[in-house]
């Protein structure tokens, strides 16, 4: 496929068409929107089926349903409708499913604004539903990126058979950008649905059930083990970050997504006042990349964390660096973009304040 | 005074010769549906001994006049009963 | 001899877990048969409620998703969606269906979902020790209605039946009661009635079973049913509220 100019939430719509996600259900929520009506118009065209749900609530649970039947599915929302499908994701997770939740963060708390935020990190991550399972978090910071990450969440939660959301913010989903789709090469490592609920006389008789509850606590405690064997396995195979012009930085920030995207052009300010500054970019925010941070231990003086929230993604960078480096943080939330001046401000005064 | 039994083997066999009705009578919970359906009362709890599960299980007690109507078996919740005729 | 009644094939040997004498033996024992005399439950799928018939999924012998309580609509169009040939049920109770779940069951029938819906009416919620349900009758103690539910501030039972019966795009809704042998074969006709509309495409189907609570009523199983007839059917009338087949 060429290069076309999409809109962000076109994008990653087009990317689960082209992983072979063939259901979508949602709810309407400001800034995501175009993914369901982009899937309206072309999963049929494809054979697949896109429905519109009554809430957030009954369309993660029609996700459960058709992933339990053993499609490649996906819903989308925005913070207010992900913290209405934590139920159901927790229930995807117990119950070993597979699919893709899109997350397009906006500003919160309760209604919040539209505009874009990353206050949902810790939803995310350490969270948000009930009980002992982690989330894969895939954090894109471009629009290709996006698209990247959308398909490669599809290979993820069927490898593993746990929901695997992409977390974006309003303003990659509303960004215009070309964007390159290319034929999509399934996985070859994934096994074929033989749990899925397909009815006795298709699958030769022995019974499938999808299932959450052990009521004995010997049983789930056996079960919630083989998760956490899962994502122990997640873990040593599917962290991703990039790491930019750390080689000789004395700062390095930590960002994701799209302010990430504009600490880079603070990079270039930053060099150019002679201020050695690097970007350590996770990629996946579950499994989070503290290995990236021992690569740039040695040389860096000092950590900027940057975030569009009140600092949430921080609290793992403390853990990363447990007390070897000092850390300073910049965020601005509610819906505020930061700027790339402002984080080469920071930058320099963290510096100055960080330097031994 | 109430003897538990050991687990039976074989569910208690009545046979006559207009029906025959068949109770797995470990799976019998005394709830006594089956014998207010029972159109001639054949069909009583046996206050006498506990099943496997610690139930008064429901027995014919009254074989000749049993119509195999099979009321008893479709009230049954458990599915305790099997009729025949 | 002829077999007048064995137990179902559609059921497993798994024993029931529930209290003596409680319907939902039986209510099972009616979708079950219904299954197998309509030769669809090899490619059936019942979707499990949250309440005493969590574990339904033990006991139907065929393929099961057990859903978040009040979703198994969504949970339903979800896999019917992906297996349109499949023949989907529900199986709810009177909190999953007419409380948290409210919103599932009638945009399902809504959107006119080809899935068979069987709505279990005790008018109480059985498996969390008897708390007042949307169908508790006025009066009626539960706990969390000691005095009795109170018209003011508790309101009356709803009608979920008549209430769905508006929706333009449900195709059978019916209530039905299996408190005496003569009420079962009408049930079991409905439910099978039911069933089949979905073998036959013909859209949302719904069967309202009054049954009964023998522990959280605090009264026998035989007792039970009696309420049932006497006390529940003249505030739940039986009868069908909606057959695009016109047999109401």
């Amino acid at each position: 496929m060429a290069r076309k100019l999409m809109k962000g939430n076109e994008a990653i719509a087009a990317a689960a068409v082209n992983a072979g996600c063939r259901y979508f259900f949602g709810y309407p929520i400001t800034p995501q929107n175009e993914i369901m009506e982009y899937l309206m118009k072309e999963l049929p065209k494809v054979g697949g089926s896109c429905t519109q749900a009554e809430s957030e609530v009954a369309a993660i649970n029609m996700v459960y349903g058709a992933a339990g039947a053993g499609a490649r599915v996906m819903t989308s929302s925005s913070s207010p409708g992900i913290s209405l499908m934590q139920e159901g994701i927790s229930y995807i997770a117990g119950a070993e499913l597979p699919c893709v939740v899109v997350d397009i963060m906006r500003a919160g708390p309760g209604l919040g604004g539209v505009q874009p935020s990353q206050a949902d990190y810790f939803q995310a991550t350490k969270g948000g539903g009930h009980g002992d399972y982690r989330l894969v978090v895939l954090a894109p910071s471009t629009l290709q990126e996006a698209v990247d990450l959308t398909e490669l969440a599809f290979d993820i939660a069927d490898r593993y058979r746990n929901p695997v959301m992409v977390l974006a913010d309003g303003m990659i989903g509303q960004l215009m950008e070309p964007v390159e789709i290319n034929a999509h090469t399934p996985a070859e490592d994934l096994k074929p649905k033989d749990w899925a609920t397909t009815g006795t006389a298709a699958s030769g008789g022995r019974k499938r059930i999808i299932n959450s509850l052990y009521l004995h606590p010997d049983e789930l405690e056996l079960h919630i083990r083989a998760l956490y064997e899962k994502y122990a396995q997640v873990e040593r195979s599917e962290v991703r970050y990039e790491l930019q012009a750390c080689e000789d930085a004395d700062i390095v920030i930590v960002a994701y997504g799209t302010t990430a995207r504009i600490a880079k052009s603070a990079i270039e300010k930053c060099r150019r006042m002679g201020l050695r500054m690097g970007l350590l970019r996770p990629v996946t925010l579950y499994p989070y990349p503290f290995e990236a941070f021992e690569k740039v231990m040695e040389r860096a003086k000092a950590f900027l964390v940057v975030e569009m929230s009140m600092g949430q993604m921080i609290e793992d960078v403390k853990i990363a660096v447990a007390g070897r480096r000092p850390i300073s943080f910049f965020g601005r939330t509610g819906g505020i973009v930061p700027t790339a001046e402002e984080i080469a401000k920071h930058a320099q005064a963290a510096l100055e304040r960080g330097a031994p | 005074m109430v003897s538990i039994p050991e687990s039976t083997a074989a569910p208690a066999k009545e046979r006559s010769s207009l029906a025959e009705v068949i109770f797995d009578e470990d799976m019998c919970k005394g709830c006594e549906l089956c014998i207010t359906v029972c159109p001639t009362m054949v069909l009583k709890l046996d206050t006498s001994r506990v099943n496997a599960r610690g139930y008064n299980p429901a027995i014919v007690y009254n074989l000749m006049l049993c119509s195999g109507c099979g009321a008893c078996a479709k009230i049954c919740p458990d599915s305790v009963i099997t009729v025949r005729r | 001899m002829k077999v007048v009644y064995r137990k179902s094939p559609g059921l497993t040997d798994v024993p029931m877990h529930y209290c003596p004498g409680c319907a939902h033996g039986i209510i099972h024992k009616l979708v079950a048969e219904s299954l197998v005399e309509l030769d669809v439950l090899g490619r059936t799928i019942a979707v499990a409620p949250v309440g005493c018939a969590v574990f339904c999924y033990e006991y139907f012998n065929c393929d099961a998703q057990e859903a978040a309580h009040g979703r198994a609509p969504a949970v339903a169009t979800g896999i019917k969606r992906v297996h349109p040939d499949s023949i989907v049920f529900t199986y709810q109770g009177d909190g999953d269906l007419a409380s948290i779940g409210m919103a599932e069951i009638v945009h399902a029938a809504m959107r006119g979902e080809n899935i068979t819906v069987i709505f279990v009416n005790n008018a109480t919620y059985g498996m969390t020790g008897g708390q007042m349900a949307p169908t508790t009758l006025v009066g009626q103690q539960t706990t969390t209605s000691p005095l009795g539910r109170s018209l003011v501030g508790q309101g009356a039972p709803l009608r979920v039946s008549e209430m769905l019966a508006t929706i333009e795009a449900a195709s059978y809704v019916a209530r039905v009661a299996v408190s005496t042998v003569a009420r079962l074969a009408v049930a079991k006709r409905a439910i099978k009635k039911a069933l089949k509309m979905q073998v036959d495409n013909k859209g949302f189907s719904l069967v309202e079973v009054l049954s009964t609570c023998p522990i959280n009523w605090g009264m026998p199983p035989v007792q039970a049913m009696r309420w049932v007839e006497q006390t529940m059917i003249p505030v739940f009338p039986l009868g069908v509220f909606k057959d695009i087949d016109g047999g109401t």
